[in-house]
Order: C-alpha cells, then structure tokens, then sequence
C-alpha cells in the first residue's frame, strides 16, 4: 500500500504512444488485406481438383492452427536466417502475422463458399459465363457476405495477438510500452494507459469494419 | 560454450513442455470455474449483474492477453501482494478463459429452446434447479467442441507467459537456442511439440462438432 498512481509522465508520452499505435495499425493494415486476397486463393484451390495442392493447404492451416503466433514468428525471425533468409524485424512480423492470418481465414472463407447454394454456380455457366467470372462475380461476393461478420473478429484476434511481435524489436504499441516504463519506471501505470488504447483501437476497428462492410456489402452485413 | 546434442536438446524440450501443460490444465480449471461464475451473471435476470459480466467480457476479449499478464504482474505488487511469474501466469491465464469460456457457454444456454425453463419451473423446480438440473447440462452439450476449441488456443496462449518470465516450452527454447545457436532445429522442435499437444485436441473438437450436428 502507499503507491500512488503516477501519471505526469503521460504528457511526453503522447507522441510515442501514437507512432507505436501507428504502426500496430500498420502492420494489421498489410497482414489482414494480405491474408484475406491470400485465404481466398488458398479456399479455392482447397476445393480444386488438384490433390497436392489441397492436401498442401490443408497441412499448412492445420500447422499453423495448432502451434503458437510466437512460435512462427520466432521460427521466422530466428530461424529462417539459417537457410540464408535473412527478414528485416517489420517484414518479419507482417510475414508472420499474414501467414497466420491466412490460416484461419482460409477455414472461414472456405465455409463461406461451401454455403453458397450449387445452384447459384450451375445457374451462371448455364447463362455462359466462364468459370472465372462466375467465382468473381456469383460466388465470392454471396460467400464474402455471410462471412463477413466472421472476418471481422478475426481481423480483430489478429490486431491483439501483434502484441507479440514487440518481442522481435518492432516498434508497435507494445514495443513502446515497454520502452517508456523502462525509462519512467511507472509499469503499471504504462501498461494501464497501453491496455485501454488497445481496448479502444479494438472496439473502433470493429466499428469501422462493420460499417464498411454494410457500405460495401449489397444489403449490408447479415 | 556446452556441447549440446540433438537429444539434449529435444529432452530440455520435453522436459519443459510439462510446464506448459500443467499451466494449460490449471488455467482450464479455474477459468471453468470461474467462467461459471461470470456465466450466472451473463444469464441473470438482474440488469446490472448481466452488464457488469458483458463488460468483463469485453474487456478480456478486446485488450491483447499480453497486456493483461503484464497489468497482473506489474500490478498485483503495488497492492501489496508478492508475485511470482507462476502465479501472474496463472491468475491472468484463468481470468482470460473464465471470460472466453462464459460467453461460449452464453451461446450453449441461448441455444436451449425457452419451453425448457417453463417446464422446469411447471415441475415447480426453483431457478437455481433449473439450471443444475435441465439447462446447464444441455447448455454444455451443445458447446463441447467449441470449449476443446478454445482449450486448444489456451494451450497456445501459455506461450505468451515466457514473456514474463515463466519457464514454460518458449521460454526454455530460447535459452537453449542462446546455448546452441541452432534456432531453426529449436523453434522447429517447440512447433512439433505445440502440433502434438494441440492437434489431436483439434481433431477431437471436429469429430464432436460432426456430433452434434448430427443430433
């Protein structure tokens, strides 16, 4: 007892915290577009005829699944060198945060497309478009929109979990965090302050996301 | 420098991964038991009660779980308890799950059609019977595979407790890989070990899924 919370060094702090957000914002920016325009190949080549290439894929998600987000990232960052791969910290951690991202949104999109009714496909090669056209333009944007909501909090879990990559020196949010409470020595207090930015990028992240899929999305969100 | 074989390496590997499973079971535990605790009050008839466990949730599910070991373990001291990364690991491991688990089990009592409340109290069973007795149990058998599921991301998540100085798989492996230098054959053998905890975990969560919708 007899601890009294600290906040002046606050003031100072403001420009850091928002470079580390900046990044943090960044860095899910590249991964979760990489990773949607990536999962959405990988679904469709999951239900393509080729059997190496779906059995490829379906070891890749359940790789990537079942080991930790740190793992991978230290996996790549530490041990891709030895192969001669040498990852600057930032393509690192985007590298990293895509090829998770990737796993667990090729599962989502893929149950999107098992959704859309057969029908829908076998109605428009039936009017003679080509195949291409019709997963573009039938199936996809049918599939994008059940799943939608699903995209979302993954972005989200994604957003939370680069935490981590502050432990491969990228200068994120949490990177900074640790930084300023090494200097003012005021680690709840920081963490506290890092905590409630991360809980509000969160619920603002989701709120755009939302209202950008009801914009874009015919008929809105489901 | 010590000589490390492949075997010491894959052996202080094994050896640490006890750790990470029995944080994963002791954080399974009490956030069961906790989760349940946050569950009666997510589903409770009392406004205030069913606000204050939504917000618990929405804190633990919108702040990233590392700032929640480092909150514990950088603020428990100030109240004037002493603590060890074992215990901040502990403590902030159950009290994310209690959170995810709730609302998981939220979705379980939901699912159970209404006309199951009525009869149980047309048997003139009171709230708290109902509950134990019909809703629970059907509650829980919808969610199994979803609460595997999510004991699956806990397992992972104990990775982030070496970040705070808990000697669990990640933390050993980058002890070793300081010794040894050989980060590919180590982070390589850490995912291995990972897979063979979780994967079978994984699979286990599909085939109740498939369960389920069966019935």
């Amino acid at each position: 007892m007899g601890y009294a919370l600290d906040f002046g060094w606050l003031n100072d702090a403001v420009s850091l915290i928002a470079s580390g957000a900046a990044m943090t914002i960044f860095l899910i920016a590249v991964s979760a577009i990489a990773g949607i325009v990536l999962s959405i190949l990988a679904a469709a080549a999951r239900r393509s005829r080729h059997a190496v290439l779906r059995q490829g894929i379906a070891g890749y998600v359940e790789l990537v699944r079942n080991t930790p987000f740190l793992v991978q990232l230290f996996f790549i960052f530490f041990g891709l060198p030895s192969l001669g791969i040498r990852l600057d910290p930032v393509v690192a951690a985007i590298l990293a945060m895509t090829l998770n991202m990737t796993a667990y949104t090729t599962e989502i999109v893929g149950a999107g497309l098992d959704a859309v009714p057969k029908g829908q496909r076998e109605a428009a090669l039936a009017l003679g478009l080509r195949p291409r056209v019709v997963f573009m333009k039938i199936v996809l944007p049918q599939a994008l929109k059940v799943i939608y909501p699903a995209l979302t909090s993954q972005i989200v879990i994604m957003m939370l979990e680069s935490a981590v990559v502050s432990q491969i020196a990228v200068r994120e949010l949490t990177y900074e965090a640790d930084m300023l409470q090494a200097r003012t020595f005021r680690a709840f207090e920081t963490y506290l302050i890092v905590t409630l930015v991360y809980l509000a990028m969160s619920i603002g992240l989701r709120r755009l996301l939302i209202a950008g899929g009801n914009r874009m999305l015919a008929g809105g969100v489901s | 420098m010590i000589e490390f074989t492949l075997w010491d390496i894959i052996r202080n590997l094994l050896l640490a991964a006890r750790w990470t499973v029995l944080l994963s079971a002791v954080a399974f535990a009490g956030g069961t038991i906790v989760g349940l605790l946050i569950l009666f009050l997510r589903i409770s008839k009392r406004r205030w009660m069913r606000q204050f466990a939504e917000y618990y949730i929405g804190l633990f599910q919108g702040t990233p779980l590392l700032m929640q070991l480092f909150l514990l373990f950088f603020g428990l001291p100030l109240l004037g308890f002493r603590i060890e990364p074992w215990t901040a690991a502990v403590l902030g491991l159950t009290l994310c799950a209690s959170a995810f688990l709730a609302e998981i089990w939220r979705g379980g009592v939901q699912a159970v059609p209404l006309g199951q409340w009525d009869a149980g109290s047309s048997l003139g069973l009171h709230y708290l019977k109902q509950l134990r007795l019909i809703i629970l149990p059907q509650a829980f058998a919808i969610t199994r595979a979803p609460t595997v599921g999510f004991l699956v991301q806990l397992i992972k998540s104990t990775a982030l407790t070496s970040i705070i100085g808990f000697e669990e798989l990640v933390r050993t492996s980058n002890a070793i890989n300081n010794a040894t230098f050989e980060p590919f054959t180590v982070y390589g053998f850490v995912a291995l070990i990972y897979f063979a905890l979780c994967f079978p975990l994984t699979r286990y969560a599909k085939v109740l899924e498939l369960r389920t919708l069966k019935h």
